[in-house]
């Protein structure tokens, strides 16, 4: 292997890992706040990329404007969704609510299927994200290179708002204690769905900086990323926001690192993210940066 | 009317003249005297989706732990029966990309031994993922298993010379009578029943109802949950070598694991700890996917074309049903009752008592 495979490869790692991260981090908060696996997340992901595809292609919009609206649209969609599948279930048992998040994300998923057919559509060609820039013998698009950098500042805007507003104050609290938040006078609503908006934004950023690397748009495309970051926020420890982003790092480079130097085992590059999980939960199931949770009885 | 069948006597003749009715349509279809090959395919399919559910419910419903491995447990029990009782003569036409293992192919078993070294395989492997993972709670399980059920869907699509990766595998033996598919229901469904009333499934219970409070009592939580989710995968794993028998062929496509949200529909309508409830469910549910493929289908009504009937259609309606059934009838058909003469008697009662249908809870 030459070091510019090497090179090119880290660099695919490192953006993917990004992408991992900025999906995290919406999962890392939902759970944070709810103690709720958000399965629709990764649907809410794909359904930004056929926003996306719909309003450059059909639409013939510019990238920017396309841009605020699909962000403007899966943040409704992820609202809606908090609305009618979470919130009128918040005082049932723990299983029907995960029962909810699963029939919303397979009733998204089914959607899809039904409205835009399974025949995959492809990610517009967004010029800016898509030249290829050449260093030092590397070839990267764009958007591989900008990834790890949008993924970091929205990552101090995310870390901005929890630690330095009143919202974020909120946040904390309700993350903290459900029950005694809601008694301090903490506008519980408020409070959770401002955690969607914010992870249902950041799942459309990703969806559309992933469309631009990898240009094939279907039903399914959000399941397998949803489950991995998922484990990415797992493995930086649960309701960290910084956690998720170090997990999604971690995995990204786990499994391009695996297809780089075993590339025999390619095909088992999406059971990585399961073994990982595994190896955490065994070694340290508060993950890399978590707080310690004991059980109340 | 009502109260002269509320004695013992009349309840315990009606029990056997449902059995009798149940097992002479059986043997009617059977004996192809009625029904035709459609009607005969859905009902064992029921029969399969039975068994599954029924075993997914003794792990999520009556344990208590959020499992979503069934679809992987199904393909090691599809796919063991799958490689064992193919004729050997055919292997070869069968692996022709890759040739089979050297060891499996000369190993021919008959389709009984295959099916319950099916259910053991998934019963190991259960158990091998379940000491790790079930220390976990609900949702970590939740994710972990359904993770180990895709992790087993790559295993098989890409060791090919034992699965014959994405081809999958054709010509398995196709069983001739009705009896193989219900007789093996029955027995399941018996035997998790048997089990469920036992000290084990008390115990099982007492871990749904409040973990601490059962361990304190001295319920050993790690053994009897490794337990109850062996078991379940177990019977998992019947059902799916069941089902690759049924359908002469198998492939990793079929285990995808939105298989496990039809198992969890089941459940869930059937009521999340009741086995009757389950196994009404299964049928409903099987023949209800079944009979809404019309809406997959093009409908003109009148000279005009109805614009949604188009594929998919029939997923959206499944998954809608999934969420409302969640939403407002979340206890389902029984909740965590049981059928019996008693409970149809006390919900007629009230309904002649109030004057209104329906079974309000």
């Amino acid at each position: 292997m030459t070091i510019e495979i090497f090179m090119q490869q880290l660099a695919n790692g490192i953006s993917i890992g990004s992408l991992y991260a900025l999906l995290a981090i919406g999962y890392t908060m939902v759970y944070g706040i709810l103690r709720l696996i958000n399965f629709a997340h990764g649907d809410i992901f794909m359904m930004a990329a056929y926003f996306m595809v719909f309003s450059i292609i059909n639409f013939k919009l510019p990238w920017y404007v396309a841009t605020v609206i699909v962000i403007t649209a899966s943040v409704a969609l992820g609202v809606l969704l908090e609305k009618t599948a979470y919130k009128p279930l918040r005082d049932a048992p723990r299983m029907s609510i995960m029962i909810s998040a699963i029939g919303a994300s397979f009733l998204l998923e089914n959607l899809a299927t039904y409205l835009f057919t399974g025949v995959p559509k492809g990610f517009p060609d967004i010029k800016i994200l898509t030249t290829a820039v050449n260093l030092g013998g590397v070839s990267l698009s764009v958007a591989t290179l900008i990834t790890p950098f949008v993924t970091l500042i929205l990552l101090y805007v995310v870390l901005f708002i929890t630690n330095k507003t009143k919202i974020g104050m909120a946040m904390r609290a309700v993350s903290k204690d459900f029950e005694t938040a809601k008694l301090m006078g903490i506008n519980i609503n408020r409070v959770i769905s401002t955690t969607f908006i914010i992870g249902s934004s950041l799942a459309a950023i990703g969806a559309i900086l992933w469309g631009s690397k990898y240009p094939s748009v279907i039903p399914l495309m959000g399941v397998m990323p949803g489950l991995k970051c998922f484990i990415a926020a797992v493995l930086g420890g649960i309701g960290n926001t910084t956690g998720a982003v170090l997990g999604g790092f971690i995995l990204g480079m786990a499994e391009i690192m695996l297809v780089t130097f075993l590339p025999g085992l390619t095909g088992y590059r999406d059971a990585i993210a399961f073994i990982i999980l595994i190896v955490v939960l065994l070694v340290k199931p508060t993950g890399l940066l978590g707080e310690k949770v004991t059980d109340k009885v | 009317m009502i109260d002269k069948l509320n004695n013992k006597k009349t309840k315990s003749s009606m029990n056997i003249l449902l059995i009798i009715l149940f097992a002479s349509i059986i043997i009617l279809l059977d004996t192809d005297t009625i029904g035709d090959n459609y009607i005969r395919r859905v009902l064992n399919l029921s029969a399969i989706y039975t068994i599954v559910s029924v075993s997914m419910n003794l792990v999520n419903g009556f344990t208590g732990l959020f499992s979503l491995g069934q679809a992987g447990f199904m393909a090691i029990g599809a796919y063991t029966v799958a490689i064992f009782t193919v004729p050997l003569a055919e292997r070869a036409k069968i692996f022709y990309v890759v040739p089979q293992n050297p060891v499996l192919a000369q190993i021919e078993l008959p389709f009984a031994a295959a099916l319950i070294l099916g259910g053991l395989l998934a019963a190991l492997v259960a158990i091998l993922i379940g000491i790790p993972v079930l220390r976990l709670k609900r949702d970590y399980l939740a994710i972990a298993t359904l993770g180990f059920s895709e992790i087993i869907r790559i295993v098989l699509t890409n060791a090919k010379s034992i699965s014959n990766g994405a081809l999958g595998i054709k010509s398995i033996p196709v069983m001739p009578t009705m009896w193989v598919f219900f007789g093996v229901a029955i027995l399941s469904v018996a035997l998790i029943w048997l089990l469920i009333n036992s000290s084990y499934g008390r115990a099982f219970k007492a871990i749904r109802e409040d973990e601490v409070a059962a361990e304190a009592m001295g319920i050993n939580l790690f053994k009897h949950k490794v337990m109850s989710f062996a078991i379940g995968a177990f019977f998992a794993g019947i059902g799916g070598g069941l089902l690759a028998s049924l359908l002469a062929t198998v492939d990793p496509k079929q285990f995808y694991f939105t298989v496990t949200y039809s198992f969890l529909l089941i459940i869930v309508l059937g009521g999340m700890g009741s086995i009757s409830g389950t196994v009404i469910a299964s049928f409903v549910v099987t023949a209800g996917l079944e009979v809404l493929r019309f809406f997959d289908d093009p409908l003109t009504l009148f000279g005009i074309d109805i614009p949604i009937f188009r594929p998919g259609f029939r997923m959206v309606i499944f998954s809608l049903l999934l969420m409302i059934l969640v939403l407002f009838f979340r206890n389902g058909l029984l909740g965590q009752k049981e059928l019996s003469w008693k409970l149809i008697l006390d919900r007629l009662k009230r309904n002649k008592r109030t004057g209104k249908g329906g079974t309000a809870q």
